[in-house]
């Protein structure tokens, strides 16, 4: 399966850990989607400093365009204005790490 | 390169530091050109020092302003008045007359259904097809979509879909803006354009109206507004002074 990476940018009031991001994607591309349309996504969390809030998940690429929707979809996390910013989008991790983190 | 145009950033003028912060964050995510909602009795001098603020941010401020008129009246006597004092004029149709009278006005760029109810939207054929020759816009404002829940944003949705066939069909320009009120609705260029494939509008069409439609309306007013212009296609390219003696 083709895969994408995106790294992200976390911004919000509030520390915010690996669970909160992910349960924060999953609702809202559950609200978007549905149980049928989150089961095609594929995604999956990598990896996330906090210290830099910045983070990096995968999904099919077939699903970007799904995955990037309910990114930007996302305006709260645990109750609190948060926002996630797409900064960068890659086929292999090496190459988003050199595009978009460096 | 493109260049990126937000046309709808919502802070309170009074609060300065809002207004630096946004305009700093649009600058962050990419946006050339920031259209800031300003009240229709602005003096120059606040508008200078909104111009000084988006300069040191490195971004291009277009002066815009937002009618909700109640009557038909109203709306002519507002843009007879205001037209000329700003970059770009929008008018919030909350009725259907006002709806109209606004799509067929030359002097209207752009076209703004705020309410998530399909009874209160009122972009059908018709209007699209008036809107369409007088060079009006119809403006999307991302901040209504991502502020509602549940089965408001449903009806949302549905009403963008088939709000954004209508303009494809009428080839009426859509402009994606934000209309954000503080920095956390605030979203990169990108975002806006995946966020449009929740009402089928493909990402090159998304891209666009993000940034060549919004940016040629932009010019054609600055056009239009220069001491310059004459009428459409007729314009002073020298003055006395600046003439050769023949």
């Amino acid at each position: 399966m083709r895969r994408r990476y995106l790294a992200l940018r976390v911004v919000s009031e509030q520390p915010v850990s690996q669970r909160d991001i992910t349960s924060a994607f999953w609702n809202t591309l559950l609200q978007l989607f549905g149980e049928y349309g989150a089961s095609q996504v594929g995604f999956g969390l990598i990896d996330y400093n906090p210290q830099k809030g910045e983070a990096i998940v995968r999904c099919s690429h077939k699903a970007l365009e799904m995955v990037r929707a309910s990114i930007a979809s996302i305006t709260e996390i645990n109750e609190k204005p948060a926002t996630l910013h797409v900064i960068g989008v890659s086929g292999t991790l090496r190459a988003l790490r050199k595009k978009a983190l460096s | 390169m493109r260049k990126f145009v937000d046309l709808h950033l919502c802070p309170s003028i009074e609060n300065l530091d809002q207004v630096e912060n946004m305009v700093k964050k649009s600058s962050e995510l990419g946006y050339h050109i920031v259209g800031i909602s300003l009240p229709p009795d602005i003096k120059r001098d606040e508008i200078s020092q909104l111009q000084k603020i988006c300069r040191d941010s490195k971004t291009d401020l277009v002066t815009r302003v937002d009618f909700t008129p109640k009557t038909r009246r109203e709306l002519l006597n507002n843009l007879r008045r205001f037209r000329r004092r700003f970059e770009v004029i929008s008018v919030i149709c909350t009725s259907k007359t006002i709806a109209r009278q606004a799509a067929k006005d030359r002097r209207v760029d752009i076209l703004s259904f705020p309410s998530t109810d399909p009874r209160g939207r009122f972009f059908d054929d018709a209007e699209a097809e008036l809107a369409s020759k007088a060079l009006s816009s119809f403006e999307i404002d991302i901040t209504l979509l991502l502020s509602s829940k549940g089965f408001s944003r449903v009806r949302l949705l549905s009403c963008l879909r088939k709000e954004v066939a209508i303009a494809k069909k009428f080839r009426v320009p859509v402009v994606i803006s934000s209309g954000a009120t503080c920095e956390h609705l605030m979203r990169g260029p990108h975002d806006y354009a995946s966020l449009a494939f929740l009402f089928n509008v493909t990402p090159s069409l998304a891209l666009r109206a993000l940034s060549e439609d919004p940016l040629a309306m932009v010019e054609r007013n600055r056009g239009k507004l220069s001491p310059d212009y004459v009428v459409e296609g007729v314009r002073i390219i020298r003055r006395k002074n600046d003439c050769l003696d023949v």
